[in-house]
């Protein structure tokens, strides 16, 4: 009997070798994820930051910088023999500070680095550098973050920060790590991609005291950091600063554009901010303060902000009216008060007749109501309000192919497309009752339903200047791996109106400068200058003034649209900027300037 | 024939061969557990614990061959005195040592210092023997219960008052060789019994779902056994002892365990509740061994061991290089070579005449089963943390050659049982 107990006992033994075999198989055999905890032990990635893209001026000016920062990481298991309040003081925060970091990193790990400090500026960073040394378990992480050489073009160049958790979950390639910065607006967010470059990581094999023993495996999965591609833009620096100068104390926007290229020499929302204040360790602060403003300096105007066309519409309706054949250049409509109103003159009194050229110079709003209801009404149907919708698509078509109603495409984020009405917008609005020409006559003149953003004014004014096709407005000439802007941006766009026709409209626009009652503003000597004011009526507010313009005459260099809100008529504040911008531009050095102070001064009444 | 011509005859070579190979196997990865991929030393430097084992191994093959050589009856003639000598030096122990890791269990003479609660166990094994294997013992009889009690506990005792709870546990083993020497088995299940209520009482959170099926379980019991009385009151006894035992194991476990003892057993039932305090070191351990894989990171490879995450590795947790560094396949090789020699050395004992002899070779076998068990089982997280050796792998002196007397000293009497005849 007790020697079968010997054999109990062997089954105990065999039993529990049997139980430690299987254990043993499914701990090390069956279950992977103590290899990926054995290698979280050790390897600690250590990134690289790359050096993000630089923006240049179109003439190689540095717009958009580098500078170093640092962030402070802290391993917990090295803070031995800490002097807390002499380092506390060195860094700048309280005691009770550093104890919730230090409490936040000891819940991360204690052996792996987490954030203590970030953005810590060189200057701030040269104060304590040299007693570092003194404590243990502190690590500075050289990072970059972005300098501008001049206070300008912020709205346009966008500023980077921390990723937000949308982006990151958004980030389905995993491109990005948590606190990585990343563009958010202009040409930052566009041309991320482009800029950001490649992190370069290193994995290093640390042990359990957080001391680095060596490369992992080696260094096979160790990658160099690849600098992101620097971009050329096509704003010229000089024009920028001198716009956003006579900008100054007012609101609105300008839009500066090399029609042979559809490149934008300059755009300007005004008001703005100082770039370098969306920078570094001060950004949410100051974020908080530019988005609290109640002129909104983040509302990027040119693209943004849609107004009616008002009278310098009337260009586009000659266009399309010609292009159609319901009117030719000699075609005469009598200035009829009745139909609408007119601002009749010395140079325009009641009754007149003008032809096209004459109607443009003048205005005549009477003028371009009958060439819009010659356009809208063909009598192609019986019905009157058929033959509207009809005459009223064909219109939109038109005017759609000068870039309006929709979006241009600009390499920048945010861009509105206005309105141009068609006849579905508005049996919308009138809800299914009937409407005709008498009903809609308000969009002849550029008043009424239409709505047009001034990036989209300033493409017309281009397209104008080249006769009748643009390149579509971009801000960068040259991404640095290619030396070309995106192919986009290479491709002519025609508006499907002959040129010849252009060359009418181009004669009045010089007409308008030349001899036209309030323009003299944007006149100048030597150089022939071709406009047309817009005065948008913005009751019960002061009117907006608008001006467009472009010049020389032939072979254009340059083509604007002026926004200044609540400024009154056209002719003034905006025509005098106009002129300005084209003179500055075109002259360099050698510009009078004669309206500056004018400008400068902002009384326009 | 010579003497010692036939004490090789009559050798057990398996076992030596086991024990040879378990040795060397350990000694390799006292090397691999200390090896610094920095400053690499050579397997002999004296400075490095794998050179010093290297001493050991030698001073336990000088006393494997004493062991040996000296005539076998003098275990049996000297088994008290050695038994007395060695209850002494743990008093001894307790009032001059230093205090290392919470327990005052190493003596110190000159260079040299030594765990007299190691060498308890071959002695408390002899002593034992020796008076099981008396004409007169009589299992159950009150005075030889009380004498094989005392035996095995005063050792017990003092271990656990030097602060080694660990060690001490090992002398619960002998409960195991009186059962095969024929104790009832009742004693056994009530401690298994015991020990699944105490587990309980830690797991269960609910009181009810401990109740219900123990009520549930006495009330079936007494109604199919409604005709006896006297069963009708030992189910409702046995029934009220389990739940008073359950009450009381909280109560116990507050306040008979240290704070430590009582982390390393809610560890043992959660491993990941404190992952980076009480819990670290078997959580460690199993990422070690679990990262092993099938074949292992290969020798010297190991990132858990060579980069100090697992604690204690050259000792107690020796285990965890073999199982990173080896794979399941090594660990495997460590498994079926222990199992192998704790069958033969329980063969052996089997085939001895002399109760003595038999006894002595069980108390190898289950002192060395406990050891395997508890210290691999706490490495992969079946068994609290308690801090006791692997046996011949674990560095360490003391530990080597006591387990090198352990059975060198039943080969000895092993090697003999023909000169004896059965009593």
């Amino acid at each position: 009997m007790n020697k079968s107990r010997g054999y109990i006992i062997q089954t105990v033994f065999i039993g529990v070798a049997i139980l430690f075999s299987i254990r043993l198989f499914s701990l090390q055999v069956l279950d992977d994820s103590y290899k990926t905890a054995a290698d979280n032990n050790i390897i600690q990635e250590e990134i690289e930051y790359p050096f993000r893209g630089l923006i240049y001026d179109r003439n190689g000016e540095i717009l958009v910088a580098n500078k170093a920062i640092f962030d402070l990481l802290v391993i917990p298991t090295q803070l031995k023999n800490f002097d807390t309040i002499r380092f506390c003081n060195l860094v700048g925060i309280t005691v009770e500070e550093f104890d919730t970091k230090v409490n936040k990193a000891k819940a991360y790990s204690y052996v792996k680095a987490s954030l203590f400090i970030k953005q810590i500026s060189l200057e701030d960073f040269s104060k304590f550098q040299d007693y570092l040394d003194e404590f243990s378990g502190f690590v500075l992480q050289p990072r970059t973050t972005r300098s501008y050489t001049y206070p300008i073009l912020s709205n346009a160049l966008g500023y980077i920060s921390e990723i937000s958790k949308y982006e990151l979950r958004k980030d389905t390639l995993n491109y990005y790590h948590s606190g990585d910065y990343i563009g958010k607006s202009g040409l930052e967010s566009n041309y991320e991609t482009y800029l950001r470059g490649l992190r370069g990581k290193q994995f290093k094999i640390r042990n359990v005291r957080g001391v680095e023993k060596g490369k992992f495996k080696d260094g096979q999965f160790d990658t160099l950091a690849v600098p992101g591609f620097s971009i050329t833009s096509t704003i010229d620096r000089t024009l920028q600063e001198y716009a956003e100068k006579l900008m100054k104390g007012k609101s609105g926007s300008i839009v500066a554009i090399e029609p042979s290229t559809g490149e934008i020499l300059s755009i300007v929302s005004a008001p703005s901010y100082d770039p370098g204040m969306l920078s570094g360790k001060d950004f949410s602060q100051n974020f908080g303060v530019i988005k609290q403003d109640t002129l909104k300096p983040l509302f990027n105007r040119p693209l943004m902000a849609a107004y009616r066309p008002g009278s310098i519409f009337k260009i586009v309706q000659s266009l399309v009216a010609l292009q159609e054949g319901v009117i030719t250049p000699y075609s005469r409509f009598k200035c009829n008060t009745n139909l609408i109103g007119c601002h009749n003159g010395a140079s325009h009194p009641f009754g007149t007749s003008e032809k096209l050229v004459g109607a443009i110079k003048n205005s005549c709003n009477p003028f371009f109501y009958q060439v819009m209801r010659k356009m809208v009404v063909q009598n192609v149907e019986d019905s009157p309000y058929l033959d509207a919708k009809i005459g009223l698509d064909k219109w939109n078509k038109y005017i759609k192919n000068f870039g309006f109603g929709a979006p241009l495409g600009i390499d920048l984020p945010g861009e509105k497309g206005g309105l141009i009405p068609d006849s579905k917008y508005y049996d919308r609005a009138y809800r299914g009752r009937e409407w005709k020409y008498s009903n809609i006559y308000s969009l002849s003149i550029g008043e009424g339903e239409n709505l047009v953003v001034p990036i989209q004014m300033a493409n017309f004014t281009a397209t104008v200047a080249n006769r009748g096709y643009y390149y579509t407005p971009h801000l960068v000439k040259a991404i640095s791996n290619t030396g070309k802007p995106l192919p986009i941006y290479t491709q002519k766009k025609y508006t499907g109106v002959d040129s010849a026709y252009f060359e009418i409209a181009v004669e009045a626009m010089a007409e308008v400068i030349k001899s036209g009652t309030g323009q003299y503003r944007a006149k100048l000597k030597d150089i022939e200058v071709c406009g047309k004011t817009g005065t948008v009526q913005n009751d019960p507010n002061p009117d907006h003034s608008v001006f467009i313009a472009f010049a020389p005459r032939n072979n254009p260099k340059i083509a604007v649209s002026v926004y200044v809100e609540n400024a009154g008529q056209g002719a003034r504040a905006a025509a005098a900027i106009s002129g300005l911008l084209i003179e500055k531009y075109l002259k360099k050095d050698s510009a009078t300037l004669y309206f500056e102070p004018y400008v400068l001064k902002g009384d326009f009444e | 024939m010579s003497r010692s011509e036939g004490l090789i005859n009559h050798l057990d070579w398996i076992t030596i061969i086991l024990y040879g190979l378990l040795v060397l196997f350990g000694v390799v990865n006292i090397y691999a557990a200390i090896y610094d991929v920095d400053t690499t030393t050579s397997f002999f430097s004296f400075s490095h614990n794998g050179g010093k084992q290297m001493v050991f191994i030698g001073l336990a093959i000088i006393v494997a061959i004493v062991i040996l050589s000296v005539d076998y009856k003098i275990y049996d003639t000297l088994a008290y005195p050695v038994w007395v000598i060695f209850m002494i030096l743990l008093v001894v122990v307790m009032i001059f040592a230093r205090e290392v890791n919470g327990a005052k269990s190493w003596l110190e003479i000159g260079p040299f210092r030594f765990q007299p609660s190691e060498f308890t166990k071959f002695a408390t094994a002899l002593a034992l023997a020796k008076y099981v294997s008396k004409p007169n013992f009589k299992m159950g009889k009150l005075k030889d219960v009380f004498y094989t009690g005392l035996i095995i506990s005063t050792p017990a005792v003092l271990i656990i008052a030097q602060g080694d709870a660990g060690t001490a546990l090992v002398f619960s083993m002998f409960i195991l060789v009186l059962f095969r020497e024929g104790m009832s088995p009742i004693a056994l299940v009530l401690g298994v019994a015991s020990a699944i209520i105490f587990l309980l009482a830690l797991l269960v959170q609910n009181d009810i779902y401990f109740w219900t099926p123990v009520v549930v379980i006495v009330g079936l019991s007494v109604y199919f056994n409604r005709k006896s009385i006297k069963r009708i009151l030992i189910f409702i006894f046995l029934g009220a002892s389990i739940i008073g035992m359950y009450h009381s194991v909280g109560y116990a476990f507050d306040n008979f365990l240290k704070p430590h003892q009582q982390n390393r057993i809610l560890v043992l039932l959660n491993p990941n509740s404190d992952p980076l305090g009480a819990g670290w070191n078997v959580t460690q351990s199993k990422i070690a061994i679990g990262s092993g894989g099938l074949t292992g990171k290969g020798y010297l490879k190991g990132t858990q061991t060579k980069f100090d995450f697992v604690p204690e590795q050259s000792t107690d947790f020796i285990f965890c290089t073999i199982g990173e560094e080896q794979g399941w396949i090594g660990s495997m090789i460590v498994i079926i070579l222990f199992t192998a020699l704790l069958l033969r050395i329980t063969q052996i004992a089997e085939r001895q005449k002399w109760r003595f002899a038999r006894v002595y070779g069980y108390s190898v076998a289950t002192i060395l089963f406990f050891h395997f068990m508890v210290n691999i089982g706490m490495t992969i997280g079946l068994f609290p943390v308690i801090g006791i050796p692997l046996p011949f792998f674990s560095y360490g002196g003391s530990s080597l050659i006591s387990f090198t007397i352990l059975v060198f000293i039943l080969l000895a009497l092993d090697a003999n049982r023909m000169q004896r005849l059965a009593h």
